[in-house]
């Protein structure tokens, strides 16, 4: 009776995890056809789609890390305050230190890397509460920024400008525009390296050991310690990895916008955070989706773009609409964790 | 309290046995953390420079006398942090978690003393409603918003930090939204007086309303059970429940409770400038309430508290941050110092890392105890 119980509970899980990935893809249709409808027919465009990935490209894969870290149980909120510690110190590598653009990756990959070693160490080893850490490590990145150099300055090396003018053709989908020339429809080198790591992600989270752990441990690490999986060695390496992927993200980020600030992606924690929740990426651990994740970034923007677009002034609207959303989706998770919990029951 | 207080006792009486001195009853006390880490700080500062506690009676521009130094500085603008310690405390024990929209929340509530005091116009010349008034409505606003937050976190079982995480988003956003995003100032004199000096009175204000916030907390976890029922639901929700406790309420009330405090911080705020500026009013002072809070020795993860270790614990971080001015470190890299003390406290009081010094300790003092034996 109990196997019989067990496959019952597991088939469920995965609808559950189908549901909320069908809800996150139907909002982002949604918003997007209310764009079109409300705002003009600009939003057709393919370029404005392109647009929108070109601009979250480092949010994308910021997004990617948190839902990973989340699909474990924890959160990492240092994130956005890491990608502007990697811009600063790449900017300051490149512009004051003599340095290139290779030695400037390698400078984000470690920044990130040592992020996720010593959080994943205080989590995982010692058992330390995934919050205060990574607030611990969000307030270090903050102050570091402003340690390294405390104001905002435009990069002018000319390797890596010409780097961040690197547009990549999208074929067949240009427009013409009011002249009549076609103008082709481009993204950036970020925009290809966000889609990789989408990519590599989702196969490590579906096809490998390593992947299935991070849900197992999220699920229930005691019966994932009884399956024989190192609970600690994974929730360690999802950091790590997360780690690793904001040291990324910084550095697309750093790509988009070719400046270093202490002010650069503030709040792109909470925008990572809310994009993994909307994607259905359960804050309880143990179900989650990069696809998801992916589609939840894209309607997060979508909102935001409509919102500018709608002329209501300054970024306080934005930030109580994605208040108000995050709000929305984590009180149906809430909802349907219940449910669950009780038709167990 | 009473009831509390017996198995305290018990559980020191033991360690005063075995350990036998004084000394070591008192570094096994809770409030020991704190008062190390300041006198650290005082003796550190005594070393750098005995100037810094240096307290003198001058006049202010109104021709009234008043206390200045630093160390009056410290009590004063450790008020609002005290204050949120308080709140904080209680959030912790009950419910394991943080309130991270305590600066979010101070902006708003803040924002509506400045509403209702002024009104529709932007610069006053007359307030457009008595103070108590404008008081009573920003408690009332701040405790609405501590009751959204408790009721996430309570009836919806979300983990607090990201229940929180709304109001952290939206808070300063809704501040600026309800004085449609003007910055109004109060000319009226006597508004400053809650931020600053009471005329014919040398020592600031919010230092006598921090003491009273401590006084109403201290009667009020004497003479009710609000102490002894957080730290139950703190330890074990499920069987304060079968004890006829309901979790969700307490917890739901802590969080109205720090909505109480955050109305207090946020009135004494304005007070302070006759104005606001949201988004940089009582900025990171989350990280700061939840370091005080850590600091008093107070499990982040719930249970019991002490709530003298917690206040003393704001104090401690006002003069580390105090201190770090003096030496010219710019405010927006005191993060990075603040968050280095953090990661060391928590280490610290981490069970595994406490587990494993205790190993060390004893495996240090077992020869020791051998050779005392042998001599006997």
């Amino acid at each position: 009776m109990k196997l019989i119980k067990n496959a019952d509970g597991t088939s469920k899980k995965i609808s559950d995890q189908n549901l909320l990935l069908t809800i996150t893809i139907a909002v982002f249709l949604l918003m997007y056809i209310c764009a079109v409808v409300f705002l003009g027919s600009g939003f057709l465009k393919p370029q404005t789609f392109f647009n929108i990935l070109n601009e979250n490209a480092a949010l994308i894969i910021l997004s990617c890390g948190m839902s990973l870290v989340m699909i474990t149980g924890g959160i990492d909120i240092s994130v956005g305050m890491l990608t502007a510690l990697v811009c600063m110190s790449c900017a300051v590598n490149l512009d004051y230190n003599g340095g290139n653009v290779l030695t400037s990756i390698l400078i984000a990959l470690g920044i990130g890397a040592a992020f996720g070693l010593v959080q994943g160490y205080l989590i995982a080893y010692l058992e330390i509460q995934p919050f205060i850490v990574t607030l611990a490590g969000m307030f270090f990145a903050k102050g570091m920024t402003t340690i390294v150099n405390a104001t905002q300055f435009n990069v002018a090396n000319e390797e890596f400008q010409a780097l961040k003018s690197t547009r990549i053709t999208v074929p067949g989908m240009g427009s013409y525009n009011k002249l009549g020339n076609y103008v082709p429809a481009y993204v950036e080198i970020g925009v290809i390296v966000a889609l990789i790591v989408v990519a590599a992600l989702f196969a490590v989270l579906r096809w490998t050991k390593l992947g299935r752990g991070f849900y197992a441990i999220g699920g229930n690490s005691q019966s994932a310690n009884m399956l024989g999986i190192n609970v600690k060695r994974t929730k360690f390496l999802a950091y790590l990895l997360c780690g690793i992927l904001a040291g990324i993200g910084g550095f697309v980020y750093f790509l988009h916008v070719g400046s270093g600030s202490p002010s650069h992606a503030s709040g792109a924690e909470m925008n990572a955070i809310a994009s993994s929740i909307i994607g259905g990426t359960m804050l309880s651990g143990g179900s989650g989706n990069i696809f998801g994740t992916f589609f939840g970034v894209l309607s997060l923007s979508t909102i935001k773009n409509i919102v500018s677009s709608l002329g209501l002034d300054d970024a306080w609207w934005t930030n109580i609409t994605v208040a108000a959303m995050i709000c929305l989706f984590l009180v149906v998770q809430s909802v349907v964790l219940s449910r669950k919990n009780k038709a167990k029951a | 309290m009473k009831t509390l207080e017996k198995p305290v006792q018990q559980h020191q009486k033991p360690t005063g046995k075995d350990g036998g001195s004084f000394i070591k009853s008192l570094v096994r006390n809770q409030i020991f953390i704190p008062i190390a880490a300041l006198l650290i700080l005082v003796i550190f500062n005594l070393v750098a420079d005995p100037s810094f506690f240096a307290i003198t009676l001058s006049q202010n521009s109104a021709g009234y006398p008043i206390l200045s130094g630093n160390l009056i500085n410290i009590l004063d603008n450790a008020s609002e942090l005290v204050i949120l310690a308080i709140g904080m405390t209680l959030v912790t024990s009950a419910s394991g978690g943080q309130d991270i929209s305590v600066g979010a929340a101070i902006a708003l509530s803040g924002s509506v003393v400045l509403r209702v005091l002024c009104g529709t116009e932007s610069r006053p010349e007359t307030l457009q409603a008595p103070i108590i008034v404008a008081f009573l409505v920003c408690c009332l606003v701040a405790m609405i918003f501590g009751a959204f937050n408790g009721a996430l976190v309570a009836y919806f079982k979300i983990q607090p930090m990201v229940a929180t995480l709304i109001l952290f988003t939206a808070g300063r956003s809704i501040a600026a939204w309800i004085n449609n995003n003007e910055l109004p100032i109060i000319s009226e004199a006597s508004f400053g007086y809650f931020g600053n000096f009471i005329p014919g009175i040398p020592v600031p204000t919010p230092i006598f309303i921090a003491v009273l916030c401590m006084i109403i907390i201290a009667l009020v976890l004497r003479f009710t059970k609000l102490g002894l029922f957080t730290q139950s639901v703190g330890i074990n929700s499920e069987s304060s429940r079968l004890n006829g406790i309901n979790p969700e309420f307490i917890k739901f009330i802590t969080y109205v409770i720090l909505g109480l405090c955050v109305a207090i911080a946020g009135f004494i705020k304005v007070s302070r400038f006759s104005t606001i500026n949201y988004s940089v009013v009582a900025k990171d002072i989350e990280m700061d309430a939840i370091l005080a809070v850590a600091l008093g020795g107070n499990a982040l993860s719930g249970g019991k508290f002490n709530m003298a270790a917690s206040v003393l614990g704001a104090y401690v971080i006002q003069f580390l941050t105090t201190t770090l001015f003096k030496f010219n470190v710019i405010s927006s890299a005191l993060p990075a110092y603040k968050a280095v003390v953090v990661i060391i406290l928590v280490v610290l009081s981490a069970p595994i890392v406490r587990d494993k010094i205790a190993a060390v300790r004893k495996k240090l003092s077992a020869p020791r105890t051998a050779v005392k034996e042998a001599n006997r």
